[in-house]
C-alpha cells in the first residue's frame, strides 16, 4: 500500500509553460482547468484546451508528478452536460483528481467513474468534519481542500475526525469572505465565482490613470484609487477602498496575501496531506518563483522539522510576487475562534 | 537584469517623433522578428483590434493592429487596450523573467482600455513556451534572446 502523502507541493497552471515550469521547479502536483466556466478562473485565453492538457499530462507523469482538474464551479440551469462532460474528459485523458464542489456533479463522477478520484474544492466550503465525512460518505472523496477561514486548532480538529486526506492553502491572493459562497462581484457584474468562474469578470475592470491617481473601476463603480506611491490590488469589490460615513479606507478587508511558510511545522504534525499556491491566473514566471520557495521549504521540514526556521530570502522572494504589501497567515494563527 | 537606462536627450528625441513613422518601424521590425513565431496562435478574436504599447521612460506611443499577415502600423492615436511600462520592464516582460501581475501590483505596469483584451492578449503570449518561440525566430536573433534570459536568470 502507497504511503500517506504528506505536504505534496500543488501548484497552479494556467497554461502549459506554467504547467512545466511547477513541474520544472519541484511541483509533487498541478491542478489546471478547462478553457470555460467549469472552472473558477474562467479568464480570456487563459487555461488549456485538450491537446494543451494532453502534453501538460504526458510531462508531469513522466516525471512522476500529478494532475488534478479543477472542476469547482457549480454546473448552471440547463447547462448541466457541460460539465459532466468535462468530468468523462477529466476520466478519459486519466487525470489524477478531479476537483468538485458541487455535490450532483460528485454524484455523477462517482457513478459513471468510479475510479476516478475526487477532491473536494474549497468552493465546496466544508469546514467541519462532519461535512467531510458527508461527502466521503456519499460520494467516496479522498481529498479536501479546506476554506481558508480555519484556525489552525480547528484545523487540528477536523484532521483528527476525517480520514479523509486534507489540503491547506499555503500561499497566494486571499479570498477569504464566507469561502465558496461569495457573491459581492454578482453585485456589481452579476458574475461571481460560483455561477461563471471568475470573480470580477475582465470585461467588467477598467483600470484608468487620472490626475488624481490610478482608478480601478468595476461596471462603473469605482473600487478604488491608487496614489502613485501605491501598491495596487486585484479588481476585487472585497478589496476596494469605500467611503463609511465620511472616512475613506478598506471597509471589507485590506489587499494582502497569505504566507504559511512558517506554520509547515504544524502542518506537518498534523499529517496535511498537501499544501496548495494560488494563482493560476498568473505567469510562469510567477508560478517557478513561488514552487522554487515552497519546494526548498517542504524539503527542509521533511528533513528536520525540530530545526525548522524560514529563510528570510524565501519572504523577500515571496514578497516581491505578492498582492498587497504584506502578508498574513490568515486565520490560520487566530487566537480567538 | 540591469539594462542601461535611456539617456534623457535620446528619450527626448524619441518622445519627439511623429507617432505614425515610429509606429510603422515597430510593425515592420516586429513583423520580421517575431510574427513567425506568433502566427500559429489563435488572433481570431483579436484582429482588427488597436493595441498601443506605451514606452514610458522613452514617451513613446506605438500604436498597431494584428492582421493575417502580421503587425499593423495604425495612425489613429486611440486604442481599444493601452499597455505602459518602461523599456527595461517590457524587455523582461519579453523574456519571461517578469509575471505581469507583478508588475502591476508595484505600478509598473499599466493596462487602460478594453481589460479583457489585454488579458487575452497576455494569456495567449504566457500559452507559447519559451523554447518555442525562440526557435521560431530569425536565425541569430533566437540565440541572443535566450542568451540575454540566460544571463538575467544567473544575475537574479
Ligand atoms: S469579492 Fe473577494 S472574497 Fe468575494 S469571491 Fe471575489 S476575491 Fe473572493
Amino acid at each position: 500500500m502507497p504511503s500517506e502523502p504528506l505536504l505534496e507541493l500543488i501548484c497552479p497552471a494556467g497554461s502549459l509553460p506554467a504547467l512545466k515550469a511547477a513541474v520544472d521547479h519541484g511541483a509533487d502536483g498541478v491542478y489546471l482547468g478547462f478553457k470555460d466556466n467549469t472552472n473558477a478562473r474562467n479568464f480570456s485565453g487563459l487555461n488549456f484546451d485538450e491537446a494543451a492538457i494532453r502534453q501538460g499530462v504526458e510531462y508531469a507523469h513522466a516525471k512522476g508528478r500529478k494532475v488534478l482538474l479543477a472542476l469547482n464551479t457549480y454546473p448552471q440551469p440547463g447547462e448541466v452536460a457541460r460539465w459532466q462532460r468535462a468530468v468523462d474528459r477529466a476520466a478519459d485523458i486519466c487525470m489524477d483528481a478531479v476537483i468538485l464542489a458541487d455535490p450532483g456533479l460528485m454524484a455523477y463522477a462517482a457513478r459513471t467513474h468510479p475510479d476516478l478520484r475526487l477532491h473536494l474544492s474549497v468552493q465546496g466550503s466544508a469546514t467541519s468534519y462532519e461535512a467531510i465525512e458527508f461527502y466521503r460518505e456519499r460520494f467516496g472523496i479522498q481529498r479536501a481542500v479546506l476554506p481558508r477561514v480555519l484556525s489552525l486548532a480547528q484545523v487540528e480538529a477536523v484532521a483528527a475526525n476525517t480520514e479523509v486526506e486534507l489540503e491547506l492553502f499555503g500561499f497566494g491572493g486571499l479570498c477569504v469572505m464566507v469561502e465558496g459562497r461569495c457573491l459581492l462581484s454578482s453585485y456589481a457584474t452579476g458574475d461571481s465565482p460560483n455561477t461563471c468562474g471568475v470573480c470580477s469578470p475582465a470585461h467588467a475592470v477598467r483600470w484608468q490613470q487620472t490626475p488624481k491617481g490610478m482608478e480601478t473601476r468595476l461596471n462603473g463603480v469605482l473600487i478604488d484609487r491608487y496614489a502613485d506611491d501605491e501598491k495596487a490590488g486585484y479588481p476585487t469589490l472585497c478589496k476596494g477602498r469605500f467611503e463609511v460615513q465620511g472616512e475613506t479606507y478598506y471597509a471589507l478587508e485590506e489587499p494582502t496575501s497569505l504566507n504559511t511558510l512558517e506554520m509547515l511545522p504544524e502542518m506537518a504534525r498534523l499529517g496535511i496531506a498537501a499544501i496548495k499556491i494560488e494563482g493560476r491566473q498568473r505567469s510562469p514566471a510567477y508560478v517557478a518563483q513561488v514552487t522554487q520557495v515552497w519546494r526548498a521549504a517542504i524539503d527542509a521540514v521533511k528533513r528536520a522539522p525540530e530545526s525548522f526556521a524560514v529563510a528570510p530570502a524565501w519572504h523577500g522572494q515571496l514578497d516581491k510576487v505578492s498582492e498587497g504589501s504584506m502578508h498574513t497567515l490568515g486565520a490560520y494563527y487566530r487566537p480567538w475562534k | 537584469m540591469q539594462l542601461p537606462a535611456i539617456p534623457r536627450p535620446l528619450a527626448r528625441v524619441v518622445g519627439a517623433l511623429p507617432a505614425f513613422p515610429a509606429s510603422l518601424a515597430f510593425s515592420a521590425a516586429g513583423n520580421l522578428a517575431a510574427w513567425p513565431a506568433l502566427r500559429g496562435l489563435d488572433w481570431g478574436e483579436v484582429r482588427g483590434r488597436r493595441f498601443c504599447v506605451h514606452v514610458r521612460d522613452l514617451g513613446l506611443k506605438l500604436y498597431f493592429s494584428v492582421g493575417r499577415k502580421g503587425f499593423v502600423p495604425e495612425v489613429a492615436s486611440s486604442a481599444d487596450v493601452t499597455f505602459t511600462a518602461t523599456t527595461e520592464d517590457f524587455v523582461r516582460l519579453g523574456l519571461r523573467l517578469e509575471d505581469p501581475d507583478t508588475l502591476f501590483f508595484n505600478r509598473r505596469l499599466l493596462i487602460e482600455g478594453d481589460t479583457d483584451l489585454g488579458l487575452r492578449v497576455k494569456n495567449m503570449l504566457d500559452g507559447v513556451e519559451f523554447e518555442e518561440l525562440t526557435r521560431r525566430l530569425p536565425a541569430g536573433l533566437g540565440q541572443v534572446v535566450t542568451g540575454l534570459r540566460q544571463r538575467a536568470q544567473m544575475q537574479a
